[in-house]
């Protein structure tokens, strides 16, 4: 809980810190040490679970872990943005701020426990997100990208108020485990809770970007800026499948037969649409996009078996995926920024072509990272599919799994393809050059990858 | 302790190579870790002939899920550990000398691939081996892309995509079965499938075969096979042929049989009447190779195919010989592959076109050759005599017809072998062969035990057989 404050307050202060001069060198680090102070006071719950604000936030030592993983990403994600924000339309101090309140959305999220603050947290997470999207004035794609997010964003989270209301009307109460009142009423007083669980269903599948709401997700990936692009693909989808988990398994449990249905249906259309899509693009950041819709699926797929252990399978998941998308685009990001194209950082795949030689390091934490989205053994990403898989057959849906299964070896295609280009020779062997931060950054992130994937009992020992 | 050893050192120095960028310090490693690998293992044997469960290695690697890293050894881990570590070292051996760019990380990459194949044959977990089932082709995929020819990419990438499908396959069989057990110990989940319906254990059974099949690979999956073998730089071509290649066969043996018994009695008539047509289409193709190193390959796939069709028999004497061949198979692949190299480095051809007349100046090379092909053939007083006879024996036992179908196979290994030995070796010299020079002591290191291998276990085979019969101990026969 306390991150929340402490986030909230400190990013009020780093607006303060772009007032003189808005591309002060200061504001990257004060804004790293931020996040440290709030990864920290994380912690101060530790051991002492309960909830706060009259029962409107839920702590326990297993919300913490989740709220550190995002503040993590965040973390990681800001130490990759040094030398990022130096072109004069660049606003850094306005971006790190609305990142900081970003995250205490996504906080909100992963621990409420009344249905407002699933709308409070959401819209918190999200309104930061429209801006960041648009942050860069002068591309095109990014503007249409922030208008197509933002209205298409407020739309759904219409929907979910809309059912939010509607859960309301059925139960007479806010509380997550409302719906346990009309646990034994028969289906036409329930009318309206299964309509709100539907459209809440449909208001989170969308942030998620699962399939069939998935639409906005690769123009949007591909115009934000590639940082924010990681944003999105990390914490958003972290704090949204957590809330989802919280909302399904915590509050709507009793009605698991019928929401099933439902995430069956997204798991399929995002794991066929995901994988299959994602063959024929050539933009990296469209490929991560799709990647990220078929991951949406995957995640989904634990929540069709509930055990004990779901939690801890969907922490797994979620903190390998975001180990290896946050290395993925972070290479882009060092990549792309010296080949440009029409003016632009070219962000085609055939950008890194040649990279084993030109900067074997990066080479081998793409190689990973990809190794990593797609499963293979040693990544911790294998481990992640693994203990999904077990949730899904453990609902008895083989068929998913083997749906799953294909996919993932198409998936294969178009994770290597980077991999392949980076095999190629190309006649430009200029070095490419890393900043100390990003280097850190990315080898730390591909090492806690292999760790993970050689110990995942490491991790799971954690909850 | 010793088998955790026993993999652990050649990953870390393995991983010490990929940063290593010394040519002379990643020789000497090399060289010293496949010495202390060997001597490793030659103690392991000691402390197995006495007490084989003083060997296993058990830690509690996913506690919630009893998922444990178990490795063990029985006489056919053993054996196969020790095909692992005696063909890396000769891999290693050959390649330190070649003219690769950072041969550091290349000598490195092999390493990890030894490693990950010491976890395959010696995992006692499911999800153990399962995870160096895959993690052993990562390395491979890196080094054919890295030192490989032109197009290699395209080719590795089908490779990959279709090894890993049926590995995937695989793993959703091993989830099923774990879902049973609550456990994924590899004697815990033989005693699931006893209690499952046929349905589920047949779709189990197919999950588990296309994997090894796709692996090994048996015919119809060798779509990935020749391409990949004559494409990759030779070292990777070893590995593939002379080790990753009996993952298969061993996942046979050690995974599908215990785990799939009613699939293994319903459909592994019709599995190996494929691994026989494998056989014999592998045989004719080869045969009209012009390509030293398809040709090797297509050799390859097709004693593959026997050893599948062996094992699957179950008869003792079916799986004694193809236990016995993955070890004679091991070597000759490796020894073949090998000259071919040495072939393609003296003279800058892999076509039997351009080649001839090498054995007048090149007789060491010349002889070592010979005793390594009429292994891969199958003379007597070799040691691919002694497997091809348990085995054909086994399938003829088993039908038959099919068994002097099999046998046949004999004799065109005999026509294309022959033939690449005369179309090199003999007639008259070419602009390609006229100034070559002869072996030297870097390749002699590698081929004369190589040899000596190849004479030792064909004319006293029951110091290899001796180890395999502990199989019969352990791998429940069905009948």
């Amino acid at each position: 809980m306390y991150p929340i404050i402490v986030l909230s307050f400190t990013g009020l202060l780093t607006l303060f810190f772009g007032l003189n001069n808005p591309r002060s060198k200061t504001i990257l680090p004060a804004t790293a040490i931020f996040l440290v102070i709030g990864l920290i006071s994380n912690f101060a719950d530790w051991n002492a679970p309960g909830s706060y604000f009259n029962n409107m936030i839920d702590v326990n030592n297993s919300i913490i872990i989740v709220g550190s993983l995002i503040i993590l990403s965040a973390l990681f994600l800001v130490l990759l943005s040094s030398g990022l924000f130096e072109d004069e339309n660049a606003h850094p101090a306005e971006y790190y701020a609305l990142m900081q309140f970003s995250v205490v959305g996504a906080l909100i999220m992963a621990s409420f426990n009344n249905l407002l603050m699933l709308f409070l947290g959401l819209e918190i997470l999200s309104i930061a997100l429209y801006v960041l999207t648009g942050s860069d004035k002068t591309n095109l794609r990014g503007n249409e990208a922030a208008l197509k997010y933002f209205l298409m964003g407020s739309f759904s989270t219409g929907i979910l108020l809309f059912g939010v209301a509607l859960v309301y009307g059925a139960t007479g109460s806010f509380d997550i485990s409302a719906g346990t009142v009309l646990g034994g009423a028969a289906l036409p007083s329930k009318i309206f809770f299964y309509v709100g669980i539907v459209f809440m269903l449909i208001g989170l599948l969308f942030k998620i970007s699962g399939a069939p709401f998935h639409f906005w997700t690769a123009d949007v990936y591909q115009g934000a800026p590639t940082l924010f692009t990681a944003f999105m693909a990390t914490i958003v989808k972290t704090a949204v499948i957590f809330s989802l988990y919280r909302l399904m398994v915590a509050g709507f449990s009793l009605e698991y037969v019928f929401w099933v249905k439902i995430i069956l249906v997204a798991v399929a259309l995002s794991l066929v649409i995901g994988n299959i899509t994602a063959v024929v693009q050539d933009n990296f950041k469209r490929i991560i996009a799709y990647s990220s819709i078929s991951h949406a699926g995957f995640m989904l797929m634990a929540l069709t078996g509930i055990t004990a252990r779901t939690f801890t399978n969907l922490a797994f998941y979620s903190a390998s995926y975001v180990l290896a998308t946050i290395s993925a685009l972070g290479v882009l990001i060092v990549v792309s920024r010296n080949s440009l194209k029409d003016g632009r950082p070219n962000e085609n795949v055939e950008v890194f072509n040649g990279l084993f030689k030109r900067n074997p390091g990066l080479a081998v934490v793409l190689f990973i990272s990809m190794l990593s989205l797609s499963g293979i053994p040693p990544t911790s990403g294998f481990w992640g599919k693994f203990f999904v898989f077990t949730d899904a057959i453990r609902g008895g849906y083989l068929w998913v799994l083997v749906l799953a299964v294909v996919m993932s070896a198409i998936s294969l295609y178009y994770y290597l393809r980077p991999v392949v280009a980076s095999f190629r020779s190309v006649g430009d062997e200029t070095p490419v050059e890393v900043g100390t931060w990003q280097k850190i950054v990315l080898y730390s992130l591909t090492f806690l990858t292999l760790v993970l994937g050689a110990a995942p009992g490491l991790f799971r020992g954690l909850f | 302790m010793l088998t955790f050893i026993l993999f652990l050192l050649p990953l870390i120095s393995g991983v010490f190579l990929l940063w290593n960028k010394s040519t002379g310090l990643a020789k000497t490693v090399t060289v010293l870790v496949s010495l202390v690998q060997l001597a490793l293992f030659i103690y392991m044997v000691s402390v197995f002939r006495q007490d084989a469960a003083a060997l296993d290695y058990s830690w509690n690697w996913i506690s919630d899920f009893r998922v444990g890293f178990h490795l063990g050894v029985d006489g056919l881990s053993l054996l196969m550990t020790g095909l692992a570590v005696v063909i890396s070292g000769l891999i290693l051996l050959a390649t330190k000398d070649l003219n690769y760019d950072n041969i550091s990380r290349f000598l490195g990459l092999i390493l990890v691939t030894e490693a990950a194949l010491i976890g395959v044959f010696t995992a006692k977990d499911a999800f153990l081996f399962y995870f160096f089932f895959e993690m052993a082709l990562v390395p491979v995929y890196l080094m054919a892309n890295l030192w490989g020819g032109r197009g290699i990419s395209r080719i590795t990438l089908k490779m990959f995509i279709y090894t890993v499908l049926g590995s995937l396959l695989m793993l959703v069989a091993f989830v099923v079965l774990y879902l049973f057990a609550q456990t994924s110990d590899l004697a815990e989940l033989a005693k699931v499938p006893a209690g499952l319906r046929p349905g589920l254990n047949h779709l189990l059974f197919w999950g588990l075969l296309i994997a090894f099949a796709i692996k090994s690979p048996l015919f119809p999956f060798h779509g990935w096979l020749p391409d990949a073998y004559s494409k990759s730089p030779t070292p990777a071509t070893m590995l593939l042929s002379g080790l990753l290649s009996k993952m298969g066969i061993y996942g046979i043996l050690r995974i599908l049989v215990p785990l799939s018994p009613a699939g293994i009695t319903d459909f592994s008539g019709l599995v190996i009447y494929f691994a026989i047509v494998g056989l014999i289409y592998g045989s004719v193709i080869a045969i009209q190779q012009f390509h030293i190193k398809r040709l090797i390959a297509y050799s390859s796939f097709a004693h593959i195919g026997l050893m599948a069709a062996a094992a699957l028999t179950l008869s003792p004497s079916g799986i004694q010989g193809s236990v016995f061949q993955m070890v004679a198979h091991g070597f000759s692949a490796v020894g073949l592959f090998y000259v071919a190299k040495i072939i393609h480095d003296k003279t800058g051809s892999r076509s039997l076109v351009d080649l001839g007349g090498m054995a007048l100046r090149a007789p060491r090379l010349a002889v070592l050759f010979l005793i390594v092909l009429l292994g891969s053939v199958g003379l007597p007083l070799t040691n691919g005599f002694v497997g091809e006879f348990l085995m054909l024996r086994a399938v003829f036992d088993y039908q038959h017809i099919l068994g002097i179908i099999a046998i046949s196979s004999i004799i065109l290994a005999a026509v294309y072998l022959l033939r690449l030995y005369q179309k090199t070796m003999f007639g008259p010299a070419t602009p390609f062969t006229e100034n070559i020079r002869d072996i030297g002591l870097n390749e002699l290191v590698v081929l004369v035990p190589i040899a000596i291998v190849i004479i030792i276990t064909g004319v006293f085979p029951n110091c290899l057989l001796d180890l395999s019969s502990y199989l019969a101990d352990t791998l429940p026969l069905i009948k």
